[in-house]
């Protein structure tokens, strides 16, 4: 009988550590990873472990090319991020979490000012002056998404 | 030592060649500089051999006529509302002569200056002016501080207030940064015409001619080698890349 209870204890002993074994390890895998939108065409600018790395210094790159210099290639141009990467949901690249850049930069928790003063969304045409109501509901339709985007990434303006 | 020395001849001789061949291939394509300064590769470097600038008549500026100021709105994105905190990048103007009481309107925009006092003033370098003579506002170094603001006699720079959205994607602008005219850069570096200038023509003021003053040939400056035209302001000596015909 007595032999019976050791047993029995040690059974439950074994069940409770395996349960503390997979509740620690899942908490030692954190948040699930971004899960991110293919973008169009068959493959990026560059290779995707390369722009994961790198994609800021291309893009601060370019950035000074085309101000200053008036260089306007188009393979690391921000603007071409968002011609390919804009979600088929929202047309845009930061205005949900699901979205190309904010998912990532949430998940790192890396506050991004890009989209304080670059569109969001590929090819979005400004509205005429004293444009008629059938244009102020696009303009309505396509509005948010800048605010969104840095009021995600934990900027407050 | 002698063998250095004659290698050091001969490597200055080789290089005084490869420099006259160098010289010879582009002093060819210099000739034709003229006729390719206004298609521009996109991997190529906007150049100092090309100067833009504008040259408006305001007799043929329509009375009432805001053809221009509307254009640059829809390109650049522009509420079009004319508050003291609001953005204008070209504004029309009524100028009324006090001797005679004659009044006409012009439009006053960033005179892309050849001296800019908004770049010798800006603490950040963010004011800058491009190799082609276009006067800029580097947004992602820009502090908000407005001294260029202050510096610029023409009054043509402007300062976000207010977060922006749905800006074009050409033309990136938002909050706490000075932003003028830019020629409409985006344009002009595609080989067309600033917004106001394809607005004045297109309702056939054609009060406003846009191209490369350093090109005898083009037709703003074939306008300006026949016909008397004014700087605004020329006393400051600024050299404007904005002329105007009729003030």
């Amino acid at each position: 009988m007595a032999r019976l209870a050791n047993w029995l204890r040690l059974a439950a002993m074994m069940v409770v550590s395996a349960m503390l074994a997979v509740t620690t390890f899942s908490a030692a895998a954190g948040v699930d990873l971004p899960k991110l939108e293919k973008g169009k065409g068959d493959k990026c600018v560059e290779d995707t472990q390369y722009m994961r790395k790198n994609h800021m210094d291309l893009l601060k790159h370019q950035r000074d090319d085309t101000m200053r210099r008036g260089i306007r290639t188009t393979k690391h141009s921000l603007k071409q991020c968002v011609e390919c990467h804009a979600s088929s949901n929202t047309g845009s690249v930061a205005s949900s979490k699901e979205d190309f850049c904010a998912a990532c930069h949430s998940y790192a928790s890396v506050k991004l000012d890009c989209w304080d003063c670059h569109a969001t969304k590929p090819g979005v045409k400004p509205i005429k002056q004293g444009s008629t109501g059938q244009t102020s509901n696009a303009r309505s339709t396509l509005s948010s998404s800048p605010l969104l985007a840095s009021g995600m990434n934990g900027g407050v303006k | 030592m002698n063998d250095t020395v004659e290698n050091k001849v001969e490597e200055r001789r080789n290089f005084l060649k490869t420099g006259a061949v160098v010289a010879a291939a582009t002093v060819a394509p210099g000739v034709l500089m003229y006729g390719v300064a206004h298609s521009r590769a996109p991997e190529e470097a906007a150049s100092g051999n090309v100067r833009w600038g504008m040259l408006i008549d305001s007799s043929k500026c329509g009375d009432g006529c805001n053809d221009c100021v509307t254009a640059c709105n829809t390109e650049n994105g522009l509420s079009g509302e004319t508050g003291p905190q609001d953005t204008q990048y070209i504004r029309k103007l009524d100028i009324k002569d006090l001797r005679n009481g004659r009044v006409h309107s012009l439009p006053m925009l960033c005179q892309h200056c050849e001296n800019p006092p908004c770049v010798d003033v800006c603490p950040t370098g963010a004011s800058m002016k491009r190799a082609d003579g276009i006067v800029l506002v580097d947004r992602h170094i820009c502090i908000g501080c407005r001294y260029c603001m202050m510096a610029c006699p023409y009054k043509a720079r402007s300062f976000v207030h207010e977060p922006l959205t749905d800006q074009n994607p050409e033309v990136p602008r938002g909050k706490g940064c000075v932003e003028s005219c830019t020629f409409c850069v985006q344009r002009v570096d595609r080989d067309e015409n600033p917004a106001c200038v394809d607005a004045c023509n297109s309702n056939g003021h054609m009060a406003m001619l846009f191209g490369d003053l350093n090109d005898p040939q083009s037709p703003v400056s074939l306008a300006m080698q026949t016909q008397p035209s004014t700087e605004v302001r020329a006393d400051l000596r600024l050299n404007t890349g904005v002329r105007y015909q009729g003030i």
